[in-house]
């Protein structure tokens, strides 16, 4: 990046700035072609005014129009998604539009979750969903200006323009000015008109949200090679750091051979820190060699002495307590009804422990001013404004004065919205005065990881004579507290007693949200549990669920659909079978069947049929991706994923005993039905993945009558659950 | 540190490096072409997947030194203005979520219609299974190879 070009990227941004104050404009001299992350093309444009029409767009006087994207782009879309729901009201020709991240201002770019604070946080499938009203009311302020102003201009009355895609017209005079026309010479009100949710298009009129022709913006830069992500960021005299940390969580280092690293050629600086050992190196393969020749000493560690499979084991004796469980939902008195119900049904189901495994492994670029009272921060977050704040108090010095470069995310998962390799590069950065890259390895982020917990459901439930389902028990055990809640609800099963329980075990590891947090375990266990019931009370697992739903006519529609499309009621050809499964998850209705056969003790499906309901869908496309991804990391979970600890430490620690899903799994049809809604959107990054573990699981008792109820089910374990010795 | 010779994309660039220095790092971080990814570090995953003579290698674990007499492509090179059949047809099929092992997808999916214009599902499998994505694109992989199979004519 030039010099001229920093200067007027500054330009454009305090004038930006000001704007998002809602009271004044700029104009802006903006000859940068704008990319998302760091990287900006050096191709200087022709001279443009441009004008910050709101804290969410500027338009210049050629007609381009940038719109901010307050999200995380981790893959999900959102990073088009969202502009498109703006440009929508706005009606702005998408042609026209460009994107560009918008800058950490969580009071302006926030969206409000968790009560009434504004935070700038991708996680939940939340980003269309929560800015899907705030956003269109935000363009269609942006259009009603734009009309205001051409009023003035055309000396004719407002109530007689309207717009077409980027331009505002008068159809009695034939009189037309585009959007970038306007630009050049509007003044922007002090404060923005007010425009109620009435006044918002109709969704019938929709040109963009829901359409099939718009793409995501950033797919051709993920094609050749351009797009940033913060482990791509090089700046001048920058140095690499990588750490040592304990495979037992907690563990304290004691580095017994600090001469003889320090003076390895490269090495900078060994860095003593909470987690184990820093090393600051020239270069990365420096401060990797200088990695493998540390001599650490390690003692203590709050994981020490957890051996996973032997705690599952145990879980079983703990569901089983009376005492020691936190209610999560009580209604109706679901023991006695078990107690009086005439047939009872119980099982256990079990997961092991998974990672993130995000393609790119941690990573972060931190620079300290010289006088150490300024930063700057490259990375890729899922909490941008969280991971500002985080560096801001590690350096000591204020938030505003930490600028905070977000980047393309090479997956997120959950993983990166937690700030700690942030934290570290800053607390590294301190040490030197030149930009730190702060690298993980593919060992350090399986064995240091935050996993999913390991858990065991415990599933009971109580059918009176006349078949109805009367009782619901589903009891929780595992590490992790309030991840292992999400899903455990059955909100769309309407059963009079019903009691939901969580029983915490500390095991001393790090646990966090993976990709639908809780309701992978939670409706695997659920879904399964229901097939079993059918099963005992002979009725088709399909119908069973229809019963279940009777109030809920959405919820119904999806099993239907789903039903429908897999040809449910006619059997799969010979050595074939369906299992079938519903869940919701982040608002959004899902249900499928899945397709299977054994290949030896290897699962192989063939074909996933998927109905979803998630509102109004604002990229058809993208929605079907993020199911079919979202149905394929499910499955890599119920097939091969497993994280064991033996005394405290993860027994895995890279691609070649950590087994991902790889090409040779998919599945020779994915079928995907969006149900046409006009309700408000739900999220959709992670709705098609919870019920896959059910129906797998369904799938293989209709094939081979034996029940699956501890994912994954890897050749080993599907052996064993036939009951066949090697 | 030697001062070594490489042919990367059609060019020649001279860079100081110790000659068991790993390709990715040199591609990476000398020569700041950031197309290839790291992820494993011990080629199980293919991120950092480049053509040298036209074979992918994954370069995060090639020392430098064994590449030194061949042609180095890497994404950036594989075509101008990402007008490989390959690039065209992925994002017909908008295949990339995150996109950090996409590079190493087409690299792949570009060497197995070099060889093998037409390749089966199953042939498809065996060639790509050594690219791993955690998004789990693969159902669009799949498509976008048998759509450039069928439009890439040259």
């Amino acid at each position: 990046m030039s010099e001229n070009n920093t200067e007027k990227k500054n330009i454009s941004r305090r004038g930006f700035l000001a704007a998002s104050g809602g009271v004044t404009f700029a104009v802006a001299a903006y000859a940068v072609a704008p990319r998302f992350g760091f990287v900006e093309s050096a191709e200087t444009v022709e001279e443009v005014t441009e004008q910050a029409i709101s804290a969410w767009v500027r338009i210049d006087t050629t007609g381009r129009i940038t719109i901010y994207n307050p999200s995380a782009e981790m893959g999900q879309g959102s990073m088009t998604a969202l502009p498109l729901i703006f440009a929508e009201e706005m009606d702005a020709d998408w042609k026209d539009v460009v994107i560009e991240q918008s800058p950490i201002e969580p009071a302006v770019y926030g969206s409000v979750m968790f009560g009434n604070s504004r935070r700038m946080i991708t996680v939940g499938s939340r980003a269309v969903s929560g800015y899907f009203d705030s956003l269109r009311i935000a363009g269609a302020q942006v259009r009603r200006m734009l009309i205001t102003s051409a009023a003035g201009e055309m000396k004719v009355p407002a109530s007689e323009l309207t717009t077409e895609p980027g331009a505002v017209v008068h159809k009695k005079s034939g009189k037309r000015l585009t959007f970038g026309e306007i630009a050049g010479t509007m003044t922007v009100p002090d404060a923005p008109p007010n425009v109620v949710p009435s006044q918002l298009k109709d969704p019938k009129d929709f040109r963009l949200i829901g359409k099939e022709h718009v793409p995501r913006m950033d797919i051709p830069s993920k094609t050749d090679g351009s797009a940033q992500f913060a482990v791509d960021v090089r700046l001048p005299g920058m140095v690499y750091a990588v750490i040592s940390r304990s495979l037992v969580h907690g563990a304290k280092a004691k580095l017994t051979n600090e001469s003889a690293v320090a003076g390895m050629k490269g090495v900078l600086k060994v860095v003593p820190m909470n987690q184990g050992i820093g090393v600051i190196a020239e270069t990365i393969e420096a401060a990797l060699d200088a990695k493998g020749a540390l001599k650490i000493d390690w003692s203590g560690g709050d994981s020490k002495g957890y051996n996973s499979q032997e705690w599952l084991s145990k879980y079983a004796a703990e569901a089983a307590k009376t005492d020691g469980g936190r209610a999560l939902e009580n209604k109706g008195d679901a023991d006695s009804a078990i107690r009086h119900a005439t047939r009872k049904y119980s099982a256990d189901y079990l997961n092991d422990h998974v990672v993130h495994a995000q393609m790119e492994p941690l990573n972060a670029v931190v620079s300290v001013a010289k006088d150490g009272k300024s930063a700057e921060v490259w990375a890729g977050s899922q909490a941008p404004d969280g991971a500002r704040n985080a560096a801001a108090a590690v350096l000591g010095i204020s938030r505003e004065k930490v600028k905070f470069n977000q980047m393309y995310l090479g997956g997120g998962f959950g993983r990166r919205s937690t700030s700690d390799y942030v934290e570290e590069a800053a607390e590294l950065a301190k040490h030197v005065d030149r930009p730190l890259k702060l690298m993980w390895t593919r060992e350090d982020d399986i064995t240091y990881g935050m996993m999913r917990p390991a858990s065991l459901q415990r599933m009971e439930a109580g059918v009176d004579r006349e078949g109805k389902v009367v009782a619901w028990k589903h009891t929780i055990v595992g590490t992790g507290g309030g991840l292992l809640t999400s899903g455990s609800d059955t909100q769309f099963y309407s059963i009079p007693n019903q009691k939901i329980e969580r029983k915490d075990i500390e095991h001393g590891i790090r646990t966090k949200h993976w990709r639908a947090v809780g309701h992978g375990p939670n409706k695997f266990a659920i879904e399964a549990f229901i097939d079993e019931i059918a099963h005992g009370e002979n009725k088709n697992p399909y119908m069973l669920r229809r019963e279940l739903m009777a109030d809920f006519p959405r919820a119904i529609k999806v099993l239907d659909t789903a039903a429908e499309m897999s040809g449910w009621d006619k059997p799969s050809k010979e050595g074939r079978a369906k299992g079938i499964a519903f869940a919701e998850r982040s608002g959004s209705l899902c249900a499928g069947v899945v397709e299977l056969s054994l290949e030896d003790f290897r699962i192989r499906v063939h074909r996933i049929w998927c109905a979803l309901d998630a509102g109004i869908v604002v990229q058809p496309d993208n929605v079907r991706a993020q199911s079919e991804g979202s149905m394929l990391m499910a499955l890599s979970t119920i097939l091969h994923e497993s994280i064991t600890y033996k005394d405290g430490a993860v027994e895995q620690s890279n691609f070649d005993d950590y087994h991902l899903l790889r090409i040779d799994d998919t599945p020779e049809l994915i079928d995907i039905n969006l149900i046409p809604s006009t309700e408000h959107p739900s999220g959709v990054g992670e709705a098609a993945l919870p019920f896959m573990g059910g129906a797998v699981s369904n799938a293989l008792f209709a094939l081979t009558g034996k029940r699956f109820r501890h994912m994954p089910f890897t050749p080993e374990r599907v052996r064993a659950v036939l009951g066949e010795t090697p | 540190m030697a001062e070594l010779r490489l042919k990367v994309n059609g060019k020649t660039e001279t860079v100081e490096a110790d000659p068991s220095t790993h390709l990715l790092w040199v591609l990476r971080e000398k020569l700041g072409l950031t197309g290839p990814k790291y992820s494993c570090g011990i080629a199980r995953c293919g991120a950092c997947m480049v053509h040298v003579d036209g074979k992918t290698v994954p370069s995060c674990n090639t020392p430098v030194s064994e590449v030194m007499d061949g042609e180095i492509t890497t994404i950036e090179g594989l075509s101008r203005d990402g007008e490989h059949p390959v690039q065209k047809a992925w994002i017909e099929e908008q295949v990339p979520q995150c996109g950090y092992c996409q590079s190493g997808q087409i690299m792949r999916a570009a060497e197995l219609l070099a060889t093998n214009p037409n390749p089966s599902r199953e042939e498809i499998f065996e060639h790509m299974e050594r690219v791993v994505c955690r998004c789990a694109t693969y159902y669009r992989v799949v498509k976008a190879i048998n759509r450039a199979a069928k439009e890439g004519g040259s």
